[in-house]
Formats: C-alpha cells, structure tokens, sequence
C-alpha cells in the first residue's frame, strides 16, 4: 500500500462496545481498502462476531465511529440507517435463509422491498447471482430441499444481488459438515478475484494463508497483531498469537 | 309417535326450511367476519406488541389475557344488556360479531407471538442486515413464517369461535340455534333441533376439509 491511500471502503474507528459491564471491544481501529480480503482470526469469545456486527449495527457500538466510504453508519436515523446497510452485505454462520421461500425469493426480497427494483429487474438479477454461486438450477427449491453449503451460498447471492461494497463473513463455514466447506470457500475466492472488499471471520487458516491480503488477530477484545499472511503465519510477534497459533494448528493435526 | 315423526317430521321441515335457511346464512356471514377480523385485529397486536414499547406492550397483554379468561357470553351480556342503561345501544349481531372477534383476536395475538419470540434472532438480523426496515422484516420474513407454523390452532380457533355464533340465540341474534329453538318452541316437535344440528355439519363440514386441505398445502418443513 501506499503513502497516499485512498478513501478506505471500511473504516473502523476506536470502536468500543460494552454488554452491561462486560467491556467487549476496547478501541478497535481497522482500515479496509477497495478490493482488499481481510481476515480475522482470534479464540473464542474474543469479540470478532461484536465487532462484525458492530459495522453494520446489528449491534449498537458504545462508542466510536464507523464509515464506509466515507459516509457514517452511526448517529443517523433508522431510515438511513436501512440504507446504509444495503451497502454492507452480511452473511452468517447459521444461513438464516427465509424458510417459507425459495431460493430465488430469497435473494429477491430484500431488492425488490428496500432497493426498490422491479420484479423482472430483481429476478434477473438474482439468477445472476444464483449463477455465480453455482446454483442457478435451484432457484426454485425451498430451503430446506438444499445442503447446508447450498443454503449459504443462497445466503451469499442474497447479499450480493444488494450490491453491497463490503461483505462481512461471520464464520460462514463453521456450521457446515467439512465435505461441503469447499463449496462455500470457492466461492468466496470467486469473489475476491471480482475484486469484491471482504472482512472474513473464519478458522479456515488455509484460506487465510492463500486469499487474505492481511490477517488480524483479535485477543480479549483488541486487535493484537496484524500483517500480510506470511507474516502473522510464519513469524508471529506477540506471545498471545503464538499460543493461539499452537493451540489451533494442534487442534487441526 | 316413532322416531322420524319426532325427529325429521317432513311437515316441519317444510314449515321452517325458509327461516332455517335464513339462518344459516346469519351464521356463515358474522362466522366469516368474526374469523376475518379475528386474525387481522389479533396478527396487527401481536406487530405491536414487537415493537417493544412498554405502552402498547402492556395494554396489548392485559386485553389479551381478560379476552382468554373471561366467557364470551358474559362478555355480550354485558354489552346488550347493560350498556343500554347508560344510554348506549348496541345490535344484537354487532354484539356478537364484536365480543368474538375480539376474543379471536386475542388468542391469535398470542398464538402469533408466542412463535415471533421462538423464531430464531438470525430470522430478524438477516431482514434487518439487507436494509429491510422493521416493518418490513415483520411483514415479509417474521408473520409469513408465524402463520405458516400455526395454521393448525389458527383454524382450531376458527372454527371454535365460528361455533360460537350460537351464544347469539341469548341476545336475539337470528341465526341457527335462535331460530331452531322459537320453531321448536312454537311446534312443539323436536325436528327443528335436528335440522340445526344438520345445518351446522352442512357449514362446518366443508369448513373441516379446508382446513385440512389448507394445513397440507402451507405445510413445510423446519
Ligand atoms: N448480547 C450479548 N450480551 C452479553 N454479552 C455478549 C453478547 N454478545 C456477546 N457477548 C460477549 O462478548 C464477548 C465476545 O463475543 P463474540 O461473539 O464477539 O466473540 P467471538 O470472537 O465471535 O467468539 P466465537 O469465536 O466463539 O464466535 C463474549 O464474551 C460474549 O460472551
Ligand atoms: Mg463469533
């Protein structure tokens, strides 16, 4: 990266968030540039899930600021707000597909009610999606007809048939049987290679080591370290990302 | 006197076939709005109630609990008979369409809610995530999936409430049972009881099969 950096696309800024007492995140600040795949690793209860969903107020930040593109998500009213979030796409760990409707409709709900678009418009544009994530064939299948890793693809094509500017990735895979994980990394590599911005919450370090522009590490709600993957990987500094490095690449072997 | 004199004299049934008839029709309309209203009145509280405000939360739950504690009938008593002595009258079928809606609404609104809370949070978060404004995520992604898991006490409830149209016989209402029961009265035969009870299978048969039918088609699964 450069000396004179452009407009980030996300912009975190000394993110604070509180449950009660529990102070969860403590100053948070994290920059992601137009295209860039950040992920972020970090053990249990460390706060990475707070503060994905501190960007697109699905949790409401204690303090600080957050931008995207330059424009901020807080201190604005709700109907801003619902706009705003059109631009954060967000894809969860539990699917959450719509299970009264079909695949298709569930990626032409949110286009056709909150973008505003045609029926015919939001149609083609979810086939397009469903095509990108390889399954445009079950645009009419419900939910429940579909595998695990078929239903979070559908919940990718929901989110980016929105045309969002970033997406939040809050351990798409962890639910999935381990048979079925390629299928949603694939195509979250497609993404990246489109040049889709990207914050990945994951243990998937593999995908780390091979997609990631930068890594960071998260610990007791602050980000303790951070660098290009090789770095983070192959020569960690603090002692706290050593111990989680050994204690995951243990859990893997 | 055997048992067809007595309980299908055919000179009877000729006799009060018309106003039998007549009321069947009272019964299948206040039965259709009562159940109409019903779930309107009971799915627009249980939305209320999800916006969380202690001022619309706590009277929604106090109407909901009175109409599920107390018996309809008391309910229409008081109304048709004791409103008039403070000047306010009422009809007697818009006592009986009131007091049931009413009742309806209030055991929808809590069959309704009941499921908006056991919906997983994602439900909500995913709506919310793709710029979908509360009212929005209520109206398409959470009441959808409510109905859809409570089509069978929902059509319970319908056709309970549908019976009930029969506490109109004590407020004049002229609908089966009133009807039924002056014929009865009048003639001094049974046969009018029977064709009451004939008539309420003839609407409440096929509103049995289509409630089945309804149950199989939103059917779906978790
Ligand atoms: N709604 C909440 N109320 C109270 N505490 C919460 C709430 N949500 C999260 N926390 C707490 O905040 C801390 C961080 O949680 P968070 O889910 O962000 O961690 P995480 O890094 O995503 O963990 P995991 O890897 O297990 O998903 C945890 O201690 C958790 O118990
Ligand atoms: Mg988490």
């Amino acid at each position: 990266m450069t000396a004179a950096q452009p407009l980030p696309t996300l912009e975190i800024t000394a993110l604070e968030k509180r449950f009660g007492e529990t102070q969860v995140l403590r100053s948070i600040d994290l920059k992601v540039q137009n295209g860039e795949l950040v992920f972020v690793i970090g053990p249990s209860g460390s706060g990475k899930s707070t503060m994905l969903r501190c960007c697109n107020r699905l949790e409401e930040p204690t303090s600080g600021a957050i931008h995207v593109n330059g424009k901020p998500m807080l201190g604005i009213p709700r109907k801003e707000l619902d706009r705003m979030r059109l631009q954060v796409g967000m894809v969860f760990q539990g699917f959450f597909l719509y299970p009264h409707l079909s695949a298709l409709k569930n990626v032409t709900l949110a286009q056709r009610k909150a973008l505003g678009r045609s029926k015919a418009e939001a149609e083609a544009r979810a086939l397009e999606m469903l095509d990108k994530v390889g399954l445009k064939h079950k645009a009419d299948a419900m939910p429940s007809e579909l595998s695990g890793g078929q239903q979070q693809r559908v919940a990718i094509a929901r989110a980016l048939a929105l045309d969002p500017k970033v997406m939040l990735f809050d351990e798409p895979t962890s639910a999935l049987d381990p048979e079925l994980v390629g299928s949603v990394l694939k195509v979250m590599r497609d993404l990246r290679e489109l040049g889709m911005t990207m914050i990945v919450v994951s243990h998937e370090m593999h995908f780390a080591r091979e997609a990631a522009d930068r890594v960071v590490f998260m610990d007791g709600g602050v980000i303790v370290e951070e660098g290009p993957p090789e770095e983070i990987f192959g020569n960690p500094k603090s002692d706290r990302l050593k111990a989680f490095l050994s204690r995951v690449s243990g859990e893997a072997a | 006197m055997d048992f067809f004199d007595a309980f299908l004299n055919p000179e009877i049934i000729a006799t009060y076939l018309r106003p039998m008839v007549r009321a069947v029709w009272v019964t299948i309309w206040i039965s259709v709005l009562v159940v109409i209203s019903g779930l309107a009145l009971g799915a627009l509280l249980a939305g209320l109630r999800a916006y969380q405000k202690r001022w619309l939360s706590w009277p929604i739950v106090l109407f909901a609990d009175l109409m599920r504690a107390l018996p309809p009938l008391v309910l229409m008593l008081i109304l048709f008979f004791g409103l008039p002595s403070i000047g306010i009258i009422l009809n007697d079928w818009f006592v009986l369409y009131l007091i049931l809606t009413l009742v309806l609404a209030a055991f929808v609104e809590e069959i309704f809610w009941a499921t908006m809370t056991s919906l997983p949070r994602g439900q909500w978060e995913a709506g919310a995530a793709t710029g979908l404004s509360f009212l929005q995520v209520l109206v398409h992604v959470i009441f959808p999936q409510a109905l859809r898991m409570n089509i069978p006490p929902l059509v319970n409830r319908s056709l309970t409430i549908s019976k009930m149209t029969a506490y109109g016989s004590v407020i004049g209402v002229k609908e089966i049972v009133s009807v039924a029961g002056s014929a009865q009265a009048f003639s001094g035969s049974a046969t009018p009881l029977t064709m009451a009870a004939l008539a309420y299978l003839i609407i409440f048969f096929p509103a049995m099969l289509l409630s089945r039918y309804i149950e199989d088609r939103f059917h779906y699964e978790h």
